[in-house]
């Protein structure tokens, strides 16, 4: 059964169509990413869920009940903010129990309730540090325990890892992952990190232009990404369209590769080849990346595990020739 | 070597010389002007005058203090100042914090400063003029203030303690809104977004996290409305009618009896000296 259900949602700013028709069914328990570039709708939507912004047109209804008009505080979400949002006057636990304060819940139970919030998010014995006194990994665990301690039916993360360093974010991506297991909350995520939306969700919507483009399993958005658009911004793809693909492939149309499904060197037992020159290498760490321009008159992009000693001399293969293949199974046809 | 050029290497080398030289000026005008004037009103205070000529005589007394302290009518000019000061404070801030909440976080960015430009307005005119006019309004039966409150079934107050607190609260609103106004435009919209989220309603939400958030701008604006309120005698003479405060003690006394006037200036200066350390602790001091 589907916990939210948003119909034909739209949101003008001054002439500037931020959310321009809008259909999307959550699902109860699922983690759904809303992942697109600054500016493609995303966020508009998470807020109108929230309660923060109004629709121009359209309807959003939580478990059952339309709550398109309902303030905030009303509704039965609750959202990890962006910049976190913590109550800088208040201490780590008062921040916590302000919500359940608000809803009058007696001062013992909702004390319990923050401090297991707070063990949740590994911050036990952080109850009288004030937000100031915590980094920001620290402050954004704070902000996710204010929020999950209310048990909210969903609760949306506005880009609530874009402040933290790499290391950090990668260890909270995981985290955040096993947290949503336990509680069984369904969580409505915000990113432009497409790699971020595509270790953590059950589901991706990816938005451009104030549109969904497409709604999938992050395995199908990445391998059967519905338009170029999804197939560019999700991953890294090669697009091959025109007379390159009535030249290379036989068939016309606009089709991806991706560049670990090219092999480099010798034709082996794949179906399609193609020669050309190396133009560029990157070389990665884990893997080398490979610049290489067809004879044919495009450029791929080809992605090679570093498996060899022979990976150290990759720098030497810059302008030389070189042959690519794979199989037809990998090209897919983008609308 | 020109000795210009020697003077720059020199003060190069040597950050006290630097120092000395940038703070010059502002330390002759704090120790000299500034201390040195409130030494004076300290020092004036502990000496005796000639009854018969008026003149200062260089004694020590500490007979000054005992009349302020021990004649009734002094302690209640104090509690007066007191209560006119505190009210001026409460009504600026009253209005001062719905209008400063409209001008950083409802108005739209670009008319900001033209709404700050339109509460400081009053600031150009001078002061005498602006409570000159209200004087006008004021006027029992033929002024403004009467001609509108008449057909209501009230009167003009005429000239009084309230004509004081009106006049002051109008004269020192510019100092309350503009602290507070800083103050509400560096709350982040999230802090009050994620109040509602969190189930307050708007009042809750003021009450819990705007007012405390931006409680050291309200104080630091209290410190400008109640500090000019406490020290005002003019306003009060010219709103006041027969109603006095420690002001107008000081200027009927400083020409006749000196030292009892210091004595009695010094009161709210000892008022203000208390009023800030206890609002210390709430930061209001970094705000200034």
């Amino acid at each position: 059964m589907a916990i939210i259900e948003i119909r034909n949602l739209a949101k003008s700013f001054g002439a500037v169509k931020a959310v321009d028709g809008v259909d999307l069914d959550i699902q109860a328990g699922e983690f759904l990413t809303l992942l697109g570039p600054s500016g493609s709708g995303k966020t508009t939507v998470l807020r109108m869920i929230a309660g923060f912004e109004t629709p121009d047109a359209g309807s959003i209804n939580l478990n059952g009940v339309d709550i398109t008009y309902l303030p905030p505080y009303e509704r039965d979400v609750n959202t990890v903010f962006q910049d976190y949002a913590l109550f800088p006057h208040m201490d780590v636990i008062s921040n916590i129990e302000y919500g359940l304060k608000v809803k009058k819940i007696g001062k013992s139970e909702r004390r319990e309730k923050a401090i297991e919030a707070l063990r949740q998010v590994q911050l036990a014995g952080y109850e009288n540090r004030k937000p100031s006194q915590l980094s920001g990994g620290q402050r954004q665990r704070v902000a996710l325990a204010r929020a999950l301690v209310n048990r909210p039916s969903v609760l949306l993360l506005d880009e609530p890892l874009g402040a933290l360093d790499l290391k950090l974010r990668q260890q909270m991506q995981i985290e955040l992952k096993e947290l949503q297991r336990e509680v069984g909350i369904t969580f409505i995520f915000v990113t432009h990190d497409q790699e971020e939306a595509l270790t953590m969700s059950d589901r991706i919507a990816v938005f451009d232009k104030g549109r969904i483009q497409q709604l999938d399993k992050p395995a199908k958005i990445y391998e059967m990404p519905s338009n170029e658009f999804v197939a560019g911004f999700v991953g890294i793809s090669n697009l091959i369209s025109g007379n390159v693909a009535e030249k290379l492939l036989g068939k016309p149309g606009t089709f991806i590769v991706r560049p670990e499904k090219i092999e480099l060197g010798a034709a082996k037992k794949n179906e399609r080849n193609a020669d050309g020159v190396i133009k560029e290498v990157e070389y990665l760490g884990p893997s080398t990346r490979f610049l290489v321009e067809l004879d044919a008159g495009v450029t791929l992009m080809v992605l090679r595990q570093n498996t060899s000693e022979s990976s150290i001399d990759v720098e030497a293969m810059r302008n030389s020739r070189t042959s690519l293949s794979w199989d037809i199974g990998s090209e897919y046809q983008v609308k | 070597m020109s000795v210009i050029q020697q003077t720059r290497r020199y003060m190069h080398r040597n950050i006290g010389a630097r120092i000395s030289a940038l703070l010059a000026l502002p330390l002759f005008w704090l120790v000299v002007i500034y201390i040195g004037s409130l030494a004076a009103l300290f020092i004036t205070s502990i000496w005796k005058i000639d009854t018969f000529t008026s003149k200062v005589v260089r004694e020590f007394t500490l007979q000054n203090f005992i009349d302020v302290f021990s004649d009734r009518a002094y302690f209640n000019v104090t509690i007066r100042t007191l209560f006119v000061a505190i009210c001026v404070t409460l009504i600026c801030a009253i209005i001062a914090i719905p209008m400063a909440f409209f001008m950083a976080r409802i108005a739209k960015p670009k008319s900001r400063p033209v709404l700050i430009a339109l509460v400081i307005t009053p600031l150009w005119a001078s002061y005498l003029v602006k409570i000159y006019a209200w004087r006008t309004m004021f006027y029992p039966e033929k002024g403004f203030i009467n001609w509108l409150i008449e057909p209501l079934g009230g009167s003009s107050p005429g000239f009084g303690m309230v004509a004081v607190i009106i006049g002051l609260t109008y004269l020192w609103l510019p100092y309350m809104v503009l602290p507070i106004y800083a103050g509400m435009e560096k709350l982040p919209d999230s802090v009050i977004d994620a109040s509602a989220d969190l189930g307050a309603k708007s009042g809750r939400t003021f009450f819990d996290v705007i007012l405390p958030i931006t409680w050291p701008s309200i104080i630091a604006g209290s410190i400008f409305t109640f500090s000019l309120s406490m020290g005002d005698y003019i306003t009060v003479q010219i709103l006041g009618g027969t109603f006095q405060m420690l002001g107008n003690v000081v200027y009927q006394n400083f020409s006749l009896n000196l030292p009892f006037a210091s004595a009695v200036a010094l009161i709210p200066v000892l008022i203000m000296m208390v009023y800030l350390t206890s609002v210390r602790k709430t930061g209001a001091l970094d705000n200034l």
